[in-house]
C-alpha cells in the first residue's frame, strides 16, 4: 500500500515560499555546477573539432605546441617526399609547412592585450581545411602585406576587422578578409601568407607541417617512418589528438575545480533541504499517525517523504539547468594555459551534463531528505496521534 | 539584560533547525573566503612585485627574443642601476604534470636585483661558481624532496634534449609574498648550448630587467628604453614588473572573473538556505508576536526581535566560517604545492566574509520581519502553529 503522489505534490506545493526558497537554492547549485561542465565541454568541442582526422600534424620532437616547434627546410622536404601524401586535384602533394608566432594584441573592450596566434599558409593550407570558409572580404593575395583574420579575432581584437590594419613584425598588415571556421580553433587565429611571415619574423624554418594522409589507416605506418627517420628530429600525430591535447589542461582545470565547488555549494543546498523536510514532518506529525493508523506501513511513509525531497531537488535541478542552458548564447574567450594564446569557446550543453546535473540534483534532495524521512517512518503511532 | 536573553531562547528553541542553518553559514563563508583567496593568489605575482624593477621584452610578444647586445645600450640610459637578463625554458620535470617554472638568468646581476630571495652566502658562491648549478625555491624543493647536491634533469621543450643541473642552494622567501617555486640556472649555459645548435639564435634572451636608480622615474626610463629601439629589428616594450605581472593574469581574467562570480552564488544559496529558516521560524510564532503586540510593544520592537536573531545566527556562522577558512587554506596551499605559491587569506577577504555573513542576516529577516510588522493581532492571536 503505497501514499498516492498527488498527496505528496500537494505537500510541496502547500507552502510555497519554503519550497520556492528550497528548491531556489538548489537551482542555484545545479547551475554553477551545469555551467562549469558546459564551458569544459565546450572547450574540448572546440579544440576536437579544430582537427580533421585524417591529416597529420608534424611538429619537432618534445615540443608539445606549434609555437615551440621548429622545422628546418631540408626536413620539411624529406617529410614531403613521403609517399603516403594525399595528392591534390592538381597533382601537388597535399601538405603545408606553416610558420606559427604568437603576437601581442589589445582587446576591442578592455584594452588589455593578449597573444594570438598568426599563422602562415599556403592554399594547400586551405585545401587541408575545408572548415574555414570566408564570410567577409576576400582572401589575401600571396606575397602582399595583406591578412585575414577568425571570426573571434576579428570582433575581439583592436585592428582585426576588415579594412583595418595590424602592426607587427616591422610592418603594417592590412586585415582583407573575415573567416569562419565553424566554432574550431582557427577562429582565434590570423592568417596570412607563409613566405611573406617567414621573412617578417627573420625565421628560416618552419613550426609545423600539415599534410593529408592518401589512406588513412596507414597513419601508424607513416608515424613510425618519420619517427625513426634519423635524419628527422620530429614527431606526428593525427591532427584531431593533437588538438584534443591541447584542451586537455584547461578543460580539466576548469571540470576540477567546477566539480569541487559544486560539491562544497551542494553541502549548504542539502541543509535547505534537510530544514524542510524536518520542518514537513514537524507538522504534519498528526497526519502521519493517522495515515500509520490508517494501515500505511512504515516504508510507505518513508518513501512518501523521500519522494517529497526529491520533487524538491528535481525542480531545482530543471530551474537550474534551464538557467544554464541560456549561457549557451555566451561565448568566452581566454588564453589557453598550454598553448599560451587566445582561443575563444562557447558553453556547450551535451545531454550527459543534462543528465549528470538532474542526478546531482536528485541526489541532493535524497540526502536531505533521509534523516526526516526516517524520522517520520519511526514514529510511534499513539505518540504521533497524541501531538495532534 | 531581558532582550538579548529572549533573542538567544528563541534562537535555539529549534536547535537541530539553528545547528542545521549555522552549519550551512559555515560551509558558505568558508567557501566563500577560499574563492576569494585563489584569486588573490592569481594576483600575488604582480602584488609581490618591486616597483624600482623595469621589465624590457619584444613589442611583438614574449615568443621573440631580444639581442643580448641592448644590456650595454639600456644601462647607458639615464636613471638605470643596473641590468640583468633572464630566458624562459620551459622545461618538463620526468612528466608534463609536474610544472613550475625555470628561468635562465645572468646569476651575478640578477640575485643582487632580487634581495627577496635570500640564499646563504656559501649557497650563493657554489650557485655562481657551478656552471651546470641552479638554486631553487624552499617549497619547490620540498615538493619533490630534493636536497643541495642533487642532480635535477629536465627535459627541454623550446630547447631539446635532456638538460640535468645541480642543485647548488635553496632559497627562501624574504616576505610572506615571496615566490618560492621557481627554479633559476645559468643563462650562459643555456646560450652555449643554443649556439652550439643553433648558431643563429645565439646571444639572445627572453627579457631584460632593469633596476631603477629611483622608482619615481619609471615611467621616463621606459619610454627612453623603447625609443632608443624603435624601428630596429626588435622594437621593444618596456613596464613596470607590476604590470608585466599584470599582463599574465589579464589572459586568464575570463576565469578569474567566473570564479568571482561563482563566490557570490554562494552567498545567494545559503541567503534562500537562511529565509528559510528566518520564514518558518517567524510562521511558527506568529501568535507569540501577536501577543507582543497587544501587550503594547511596537510593530519595530517586535521586527527588531527578528532581525537581532537572523544577524545573530548568520554572524556565528560567519565567524565560526572564518575561523575555519585559515586552517583550510594552509591545508590547501600545502596539497596544491607549487601551482599556487602564494596562498594565505588577507585581511579584506575576512572583512568581506563578515559583510557577506551580515548581509546574509538582514535579508533573510527582511521579508518575515515586514510581514509580522504588517500581521493584524486578532489574525496572529487566532493562528495555530
Amino acid at each position: 500500500m503505497t501514499i498516492p503522489f498527488s498527496y505528496i505534490l500537494r505537500n510541496v506545493a502547500s507552502r510555497r515560499l519554503t519550497t520556492a526558497l528550497t528548491a531556489g537554492g538548489m537551482a542555484l547549485v545545479v547551475y554553477v555546477f551545469a555551467t562549469v561542465l558546459m564551458l569544459a565541454a565546450g572547450l574540448e568541442q572546440t579544440l576536437v573539432a579544430t582537427g580533421q582526422d585524417d591529416n597529420v600534424v608534424v611538429i619537432r620532437r618534445a615540443a608539445q605546441t606549434e609555437i615551440q616547434s621548429g622545422v628546418d627546410r631540408r626536413q620539411a622536404g624529406i617529410v614531403e617526399s613521403l609517399a603516403d601524401i594525399a595528392v591534390g586535384g592538381d597533382g601537388q602533394k597535399l601538405i603545408s609547412k606553416e610558420p606559427v608566432v604568437l603576437i601581442n594584441l589589445p582587446k576591442r573592450n578592455s584594452n588589455k592585450p593578449s597573444n594570438v596566434v598568426i599563422r602562415g599558409v599556403t592554399p594547400t593550407g586551405l585545401v587541408l581545411r575545408p572548415q574555414v570558409r570566408l564570410v567577409d572580404g576576400r582572401m589575401f593575395r600571396p606575397g602582399t602585406a595583406e591578412v585575414i583574420a577568425g571570426r573571434a579575432i576579428a570582433s575581439g581584437f583592436q585592428g582585426a576587422g576588415v579594412g583595418e590594419t595590424l602592426r607587427f613584425a616591422s610592418r603594417d598588415w592590412t586585415v582583407v578578409g573575415v573567416f569562419d571556421a565553424g566554432r574550431t580553433g582557427f577562429d582565434s587565429e590570423i592568417w596570412g601568407d607563409a613566405e611573406q611571415m617567414l621573412q617578417a619574423f627573420r625565421r628560416l624554418g618552419f613550426s609545423a607541417l600539415i599534410f593529408r594522409l592518401a589512406d588513412t589507416g596507414r597513419f601508424d605506418a607513416v608515424k613510425s617512418e618519420i619517427e625513426s627517420d634519423p635524419r628527422l628530429t620530429l614527431e606526428a600525430k593525427r591532427e584531431t589528438r593533437f588538438y584534443a591535447d591541447q584542451s586537455e589542461l584547461l578543460s580539466k582545470f576548469i571540470s576540477y575545480l567546477g566539480t569541487t565547488i559544486s560539491v562544497i555549494f551542494s553541502i549548504g543546498a542539502v541543509i535547505g533541504a534537510m530544514i524542510t523536510m524536518y520542518a514537513s514532518v514537524a507538522s504534519r506529525t498528526a497526519e502521519i499517525g493517522t495515515l500509520r493508523a490508517l494501515g500505511f506501513p512504515r516504508t510507505a511513509i518513508l518513501t512518501a517523504f523521500l519522494v517529497e525531497a526529491l520533487v524538491l531537488g528535481l525542480i531545482g535541478g530543471v530551474v537550474g539547468l534551464l538557467a544554464a542552458s541560456f549561457m549557451q548564447a555566451i561565448s568566452i574567450s581566454t588564453t589557453n594555459f598550454q598553448t599560451f594564446a587566445e582561443l575563444a569557446f562557447s558553453f556547450t550543453l551535451t545531454p550527459r551534463i543534462v543528465a549528470a546535473s538532474l542526478a546531482f540534483a536528485l541526489a541532493m534532495g535524497f540526502v536531505g531528505g533521509f534523516l526526516p524521512a526516517a524520522r517520520a517512518a519511526r514514529m510511534k503511532i499513539v505518540d504521533a496521534l497524541r501531538a495532534a | 539584560m531581558f532582550l538579548p536573553l529572549l533573542v538567544v531562547k528563541n534562537a535555539f528553541r529549534h536547535k537541530l533547525r539553528t545547528v542545521l542553518t549555522l552549519a550551512g553559514i559555515v560551509v558558505a563563508i568558508t567557501a566563500f573566503g577560499l574563492l576569494r583567496t585563489i584569486v588573490d593568489a592569481w594576483y600575488a605575482g604582480a602584488n609581490a612585485s618591486s616597483s624600482a624593477r623595469l621589465v624590457t621584452r619584444s613589442s611583438v610578444s614574449l615568443v621573440f627574443p631580444l639581442p643580448l647586445t641592448y644590456a650595454p645600450k639600456i644601462r647607458q640610459v639615464e636613471g638605470v642601476r643596473s641590468v640583468s637578463w633572464a630566458s624562459w625554458f620551459g622545461g618538463v620535470y620526468v612528466s608534463e604534470r609536474n610544472f613550475f617554472p625555470q628561468f635562465a638568468i645572468d646569476a651575478p646581476t640578477y640575485l643582487d636585483m632580487y634581495p627577496e630571495f635570500v640564499l646563504s652566502p656559501a649557497e650563493r658562491k657554489a650557485f655562481l661558481t657551478d656552471r651546470k648549478g641552479a638554486v631553487v625555491g624552499r617549497k619547490l624543493a620540498e615538493q619533490y624532496g630534493w636536497k643541495v647536491g642533487d642532480q635535477i634533469p629536465l627535459r627541454g621543450t623550446i630547447y631539446t634534449g635532456t638538460w640535468t643541473f645541480n642543485l647548488r642552494g635553496i632559497y627562501d622567501g624574504a616576505e610572506k609574498g615571496t615566490d618560492q617555486s621557481t627554479m633559476y640556472f645559468h643563462w650562459d649555459l643555456l646560450n652555449e648550448t643554443v649556439k652550439k645548435l643553433y648558431p643563429r639564435r645565439g646571444d639572445q634572451t627572453g627579457v631584460f630587467v632593469v633596476q631603477l636608480r629611483d622608482p619615481a622615474q619609471a615611467a621616463e626610463v621606459s619610454a627612453a628604453i623603447d625609443s632608443m629601439f624603435r624601428n630596429s629589428l626588435a622594437e621593444t616594450l618596456t613596464e613596470t614588473e607590476k604590470a608585466f605581472q599584470l599582463s599574465f593574469v589579464a589572459m586568464t581574467e575570463t576565469i578569474l572573473l567566473a570564479i568571482q562570480a561563482v563566490s557570490f552564488v554562494v552567498i545567494l544559496i545559503i541567503m534562500a538556505v537562511m529565509a528559510n529558516t528566518m520564514a518558518m521560524t517567524v510562521r511558527e510564532r506568529g501568535s507569540e508576536y501577536a501577543t507582543l503586540k497587544a501587550l503594547g510593544f511596537s510593530d519595530g520592537f517586535v521586527g527588531g526581535l527578528i532581525f537581532a536573531e537572523s544577524i545573530g545566527i548568520a554572524l556565528l556562522g560567519g565567524l565560526a566560517g572564518i575561523a575555519l577558512t585559515v586552517p583550510i587554506a594552509n591545508a590547501f596551499r600545502e596539497q596544491m604545492g607549487t601551482l599556487f605559491p602564494i596562498f594565505f587569506v588577507s585581511d579584506e577577504t575576512m572583512l568581506m566574509q563578515t559583510g557577506a555573513a551580515a548581509l546574509v542576516g538582514v535579508v533573510a529577516a527582511a521579508f518575515p520581519a515586514w510581514r509580522t510588522a504588517r500581521l493584524r493581532i486578532i489574525d496572529g492571536l487566532r493562528a495555530v502553529a
